[in-house]
């Protein structure tokens, strides 16, 4: 499967990175590069096989549904880029 | 003091012989000398260090001190500590001060270990080299111009050139094992599930799991007594007892099977390093061990598979950067989507963003079963040929690494060269299998690493085939010339 740099823009936006133009010319070959790479798993015959969900077949475990955490807002809030009134800024969404 | 190992440095401890205080400011002083030139550490906490060896003082004083009381170790920067910088070394996280404690960094603090600082390491573990480090690339103490391995480069090049008695690192495709093999060090990469990954920044939620690097398997052991068992923090924390892995140490391994799986010594593999494996199988032959070839036929097919899985789960867990509530913001964004794309965009590195894509691309609408359904199927047919392997084996031993340390520089521009670093270690994560690699001998001066693979939560069995080996041999006793 080649990409073409349309679908490396695309890719880009979905993973909400921003990419320069020179650098989206890269990532077309290097993201073509390993795409071609694992595609050797079409080598396998995996038809009748059940996808892994844990290597050893554990399941969620579930808990009460209770209050454990303390509230520590302040001082998670204390590493945040931008806060005010107890509240993370960001630029303005709605006008 | 330095060249000695954990489990003597303890006894030292506890007869009294020297105090932590003063052990610890011997690593300080190591760090001081040669972290500049290896530049292993990103954070050391001298300060908090010397407290944590007075208090483990008056612990050994007092009678309630543990085996780990007042023995200075490194954190890879990838656990969570309170109060001390966290950052997965990426400028994403270079501002961020982790709130709280992993449970691994936890429970070495409760055992009394000194923590000396945080260890460098590939950006959010993803890199074979340490080389995609925002702070810059580590030097192998072995030979400068060669990498230490990754992603746990800082941890492996700490702990062989004696800065660190021991050290924590995580593997997700090999970060543990390979750089130990590089560095001429003891790592363990347990069963997935037995160390908690609570405050471990995630990878690939499905893979990552935390151990230790050390000079010996006895130390090994000392560390995961610490780091093992069930954590209710963890949903993917398995709840199964832990044994003393120090307590079967010494059981002799007469009678023992080992499977060798003939896709480990083929093409690609280096052939001093297959030729040093080959003598280290021997030597079990002569403790009393049986061997018979195995085969893995789905192995080859690890890399491809863990290069969809990996980068498919690095996509989502690495969504939560976001510029909004910890880590890197973009100066002045113009809207939301702006914030979002440049701060992402500045704060990670270039392989990050690349897994990143590739996981995006993988997940995306209408390539789902073409990538990360079938590499889960690949992923059942791998763990399935380990299962039939070991019906007739007790472990599984080949080479950790196809070569040892390659040059710094080296595959840095070839993603896909560097991913094949690690073709020998993945499968065991794939199928979510225990494995230790030991050094086995050495290359033109640089260690060489084999690997012991064993059945789930087989831990004490690998230490204990390890620590018999390590016995017989020297190998994990040699030092870098440099730092003695």
């Amino acid at each position: 499967m080649a990409l073409d740099r349309s679908d490396v823009e695309k890719i880009a936006h979905l993973a909400r990175l921003a990419v320069s133009e020179e650098d989206i010319r890269a990532y077309t070959c290097s993201l073509t590069d390993i795409l071609k790479f694992v595609e050797q798993m079409d080598s396998a015959d995996v038809v009748d096989v059940t996808p892994m969900a844990h290597p050893l077949d554990a399941v969620q475990r579930l808990r009460e549904d209770e209050v454990r955490e303390v509230n520590q807002r302040e001082k998670f809030q204390s590493i945040a880029p931008q806060v005010e009134a107890g509240l993370y800024l960001v630029p303005r969404v709605i006008e | 003091m330095y060249k000695q190992t954990i489990a003597s440095l303890s006894d030292g401890l506890h007869q009294g012989t020297f105090s932590s205080v003063e052990l610890t400011r011997q690593c300080l002083e190591r760090i001081n000398r040669y972290n500049a030139q290896l530049n292993c550490f990103i954070t050391v906490t001298e300060e908090l260090a010397l407290a944590d060896a007075r208090e483990a003082d008056r612990r050994l004083q007092s009678g309630e001190a543990a085996p780990m009381t007042g023995i200075p170790i490194a954190h890879k920067d990838i656990f969570c500590t309170d109060g001390v910088k966290t950052s997965c070394a990426s400028r994403m996280l270079d501002n961020f001060i982790a709130p709280y404690d992993a449970t691994v960094v936890a429970s070495f603090k409760n055992a009394g270990a000194v923590m000396l600082g945080k260890t460098n390491m590939d950006e959010f573990a993803m890199g074979s080299s340490n080389e995609t480090s925002f702070y810059g690339a580590v030097g192998n103490p072995w030979d400068s111009t060669k990498v230490p391995g990754g992603s746990s480069g800082g941890s492996a090049a700490a702990v062989a050139a004696r800065l660190a008695l021991g050290a924590t690192g995580t593997d997700t495709g090999g970060s543990i094992r390979q750089p130990a093999a590089l560095c001429g060090l003891t790592g363990l990469k347990p069963t997935y599930g037995r160390v908690s990954r609570y405050g471990m920044i995630a990878f690939a939620s499905s893979l990552d799991q935390g151990g230790p690097l050390t000079y010996t398997a006895e130390d090994a052991a000392l560390m995961l007594n610490v780091m093992a068992g069930f954590d209710e923090k963890d949903s993917t924390s398995i709840d199964q007892a832990v044994p003393d892995y120090c307590a079967g140490l010494n059981q002799c391994i007469d009678g023992l099977k080992i499977g060798v799986p003939k896709e480990f010594f083929g093409e690609g593999l280096d052939s001093v390093v297959g030729d040093r494996v080959e003598q280290a199988i021997q030597q079990f032959e002569k403790m009393g061990a049986t061997i018979v070839e195995v085969s893995l036929p789905n192995s080859m097919l690890s890399v491809p598979a863990y290069y969809v899985v990996a980068p498919a789960e690095c996509s989502s867990n690495l969504s939560r950067f976001d510029g909004v509530r910890y880590g890197y913001r973009c100066e002045e964004p113009v809207d939301l989507m702006d914030l979002y794309k440049r701060s992402r965009g500045e704060g990670f590195g270039a392989e990050v963003k690349r897994r990143i894509m590739i996981g995006t691309y993988a997940l995306s609408a209408g390539y789902y079963d073409a990538y990360y359904l079938k590499a889960q199927k690949l992923r059942q047919l791998i763990s399935d040929d380990f299962r039939r392997a070991f019906a007739g084996v007790d472990v599984i031993i080949g080479p950790t690494t196809p070569t040892t340390a390659f040059p710094v520089g080296d595959k840095l521009d070839d993603p896909i060269q560097m991913y094949l670093s690690d073709i020998y270690t993945i499968a065991a994560n794939l199928a979510g299998l225990p494995a230790i690699s030991i050094p086995c001998g050495f290359s033109d001066g640089l260690p060489v690493g084999m690997q012991i693979i064993g059945a789930y939560f087989k831990e004490e069995q690998l230490l204990n085939i390890a620590h018999q080996y390590q016995q017989e041999t020297d190998w994990h006793k040699q030092m870098p010339e440099g730092f003695s």
